[in-house]
């Protein structure tokens, strides 16, 4: 019989490999698709460029977000001794 | 010229330390597994702890010193490049997570390698993983130390080798005696010291060079391609920069310093709490420093050496005080570092050498007493090395993150959650992807525009599938989770 933990666990795993494609999709897309152009032409958020701005401070401060979320929706309190798990 | 009111901060912060080390002590003395207490701190680390030591040992002389001199040099695209590293904070946790939590109490796995042998059932495997981490480790150990004392040689005006010996003893004592639980309670408290010096060297950066926009403004006149992601000379390609999720974001799973925090936690808990707080924490201290470097150009121009830009612009924008706090940062980074690497390379030595093939009866006393000596070993030979460092070693840190990322990734991984995979596909995996690695490295490190540590990477995935196929008959399946 499959323990049931390791099925809360694999869907951790997975869980955190979308977020990995998540973070890397807002990362690259804003990084370079607003960041592609002359330099003279960027426009400011901040101080920022418009590109730096989205992917490295907001995408990131909307991962960490995403995370905690994530985390008190999904992620279950399991117990890691066997001895306990049996009673 | 001794400056001592940027000495006294930093002396205070040693003091910290050994304390540490000697309450740590005390918990040794009083714990009935030897074992799990000396090199896990008897998994009861709690969320802040766990966030803390993963994103110490991680933060390296490289985040405070090397990154930001490049960023100095390449303008925003490192920063950028940088940011791939903030799955470092939660992507290791989740994807090794609970399972490797209750797999390790299960087996009572004290080190990476442990999970290993009883996952795969090879001595092949423990030999080449042990060969990999100390060999590795070692090497990256004597680059820190030698880092560290530099640092203090710059900052406090001593010699090197006075620098080595002040920086080498306060490590080794508070290690030695405190083990696991001394190495992580201290990366509490250089953690912590890692994030606020960050934030204040970026607030007195931004302060000195007049704010953000006139920062932006002089570094658009002197050239524009410092404010793009393709970085000044624009040698940053979006592949290439892709290319480094893998070695600092995601095959972190597979560097062992990193994986043995991950079954040393107390509970479901903790495991939630760090990941919130690491990634936060990681993201601030790499953001950060980072960008510091970027904005450094204008407040501190013509600095030739990209290692002595954070340094010198701690000393010019922030009062002595501050200055000393901030550079207790760098410190505090090479030093967690160095802690993690020397609990982890003692316990190869003595769990998976010594208790596997020298003497697998030996008594309490006797791992007791092997423990302290050869964690006592270990650290002044590298104190030993590091008074001279020979070229080999330096060569070897080199290899050493991505060598053990391709050894290790596919091994760890598979090993959780691929039934099929056996010892077969791990040893032709770890044996072609250390190899490669190597090869690469020396051959063409940026082929076909990707960092190194791709293609070996990719490479040892296929090799581990195809050859835990190809041998499923040899093999009865080892079944972990039953």
């Amino acid at each position: 019989m499959q323990d049931k933990r390791f099925k809360i666990a694999n869907r951790e795993a997975l869980i955190g490999v979308v977020l990995v494609l998540i973070n890397f999709a807002i990362w690259f897309g804003f990084a370079y698709g607003l960041g592609n152009g002359d330099p003279k032409d960027y426009t400011y958020l901040f101080g920022f460029p418009a590109w730096f701005f989205y992917s490295c401070i907001a995408g990131t401060i909307f991962m960490i977000v995403l995370i905690w979320i994530t985390i008190k929706l999904f992620f279950k309190d399991v117990s890691f001794s066997d001895e306990v798990d049996k009673e | 010229m001794i400056q001592w009111q940027v000495i006294i901060p930093l002396l205070i912060f040693l003091v910290i330390i050994f304390g540490i080390g000697i309450w740590a002590n005390k918990q040794i003395r009083t714990s009935s597994s030897f074992l799990q207490e000396y090199f896990l701190g008897g998994r009861e680390m709690g969320g802040f702890l766990l966030a803390m030591t993963m994103m110490a040992t991680y933060g390296s002389a490289s985040s405070f010193i090397g990154g930001p001199g490049v960023s100095y040099n390449l303008g925003l695209g490192w920063v950028l490049l940088a940011m791939a590293q903030l799955p470092a904070g939660y992507f290791v946790l989740m994807v090794l997570g609970k399972k490797f939590a209750i797999i390790s109490r299960r087996y009572e796995t004290i080190t990476l390698i442990d999970f290993l042998k009883k996952r795969y059932e090879s001595n092949v495997v423990v030999i080449i993983s042990a060969i990999s981490i100390i060999v590795f480790l070692f090497a990256s150990m004597t680059a820190q130390w030698v880092g560290g004392a530099r640092l203090i040689e710059s900052l406090t005006g001593l010699n090197y080798t006075a620098a080595l010996i002040i920086f080498a003893v306060t490590v080794l004592v508070y290690v030695i005696i405190g083990g696991f639980r001394a190495v992580a309670l201290t990366d509490a408290l250089q953690g912590s010291i890692m994030i606020i010096g960050t934030v204040i060297l970026l607030i007195g950066t931004i302060v000195a060079g007049g704010g953000l926009d006139t920062i932006m403004n002089s570094l658009a006149n002197e050239n524009p391609n410092m404010l793009t992601p393709y970085g000044a000379d624009g040698s940053l390609t979006p592949l290439y920069v892709s290319t480094f999720w893998i070695l600092i974001g995601l095959g972190v799973i597979g560097l062992p310093q990193i994986a043995v925090r991950a079954m040393s936690y107390k509970d479901s808990k903790s495991l939630h709490r760090a990941i919130i707080i690491g990634t936060i924490g990681i993201g601030t201290i790499m953001f950060g420093m980072h960008l510091i470097g970027v904005l450094a150009r204008p407040v501190l121009p013509g600095v030739e050496v990209g290692d002595k830009v954070m340094p010198l612009l701690t000393l010019k924008v922030l009062p002595p005080i501050l200055a000393g706090i901030v550079l207790a940062a760098p410190m505090a980074a090479i030093m967690s570092t160095v802690n993690a690497l020397l609990i982890l390379v003692s316990s190869t030595v003595v769990k998976d050498i010594y208790l596997n093939f020298i003497n697998p009866k030996a008594t309490e006393a006797q791992i007791k007493s092997r423990s302290f000596y050869v964690t006592t070993i270990i650290g002044l030979a590298v104190v030993f090395f590091a008074l001279k460092p020979p070229e080999f070693l330096i060569w070897l840190n080199l290899f050493a993150f991505g060598g053990l990322e391709s050894a290790f990734l596919w091994s760890v991984i598979f090993g959780l959650y691929w039934k099929k995979a056996n010892k077969y596909g791990a040893i032709a995996s770890m044996i072609s992807g250390l190899a490669l690695y190597i090869t690469i490295h020396l051959l063409s490190p940026h082929i076909f525009g990707m960092h190194t540590v791709t293609l070996p990477i990719l490479c040892s995935f296929i090799i581990f599938v195809a050859v835990s196929l190809a041998t499923q008959q040899k093999t009865v399946t080892v079944h972990i989770e039953k």
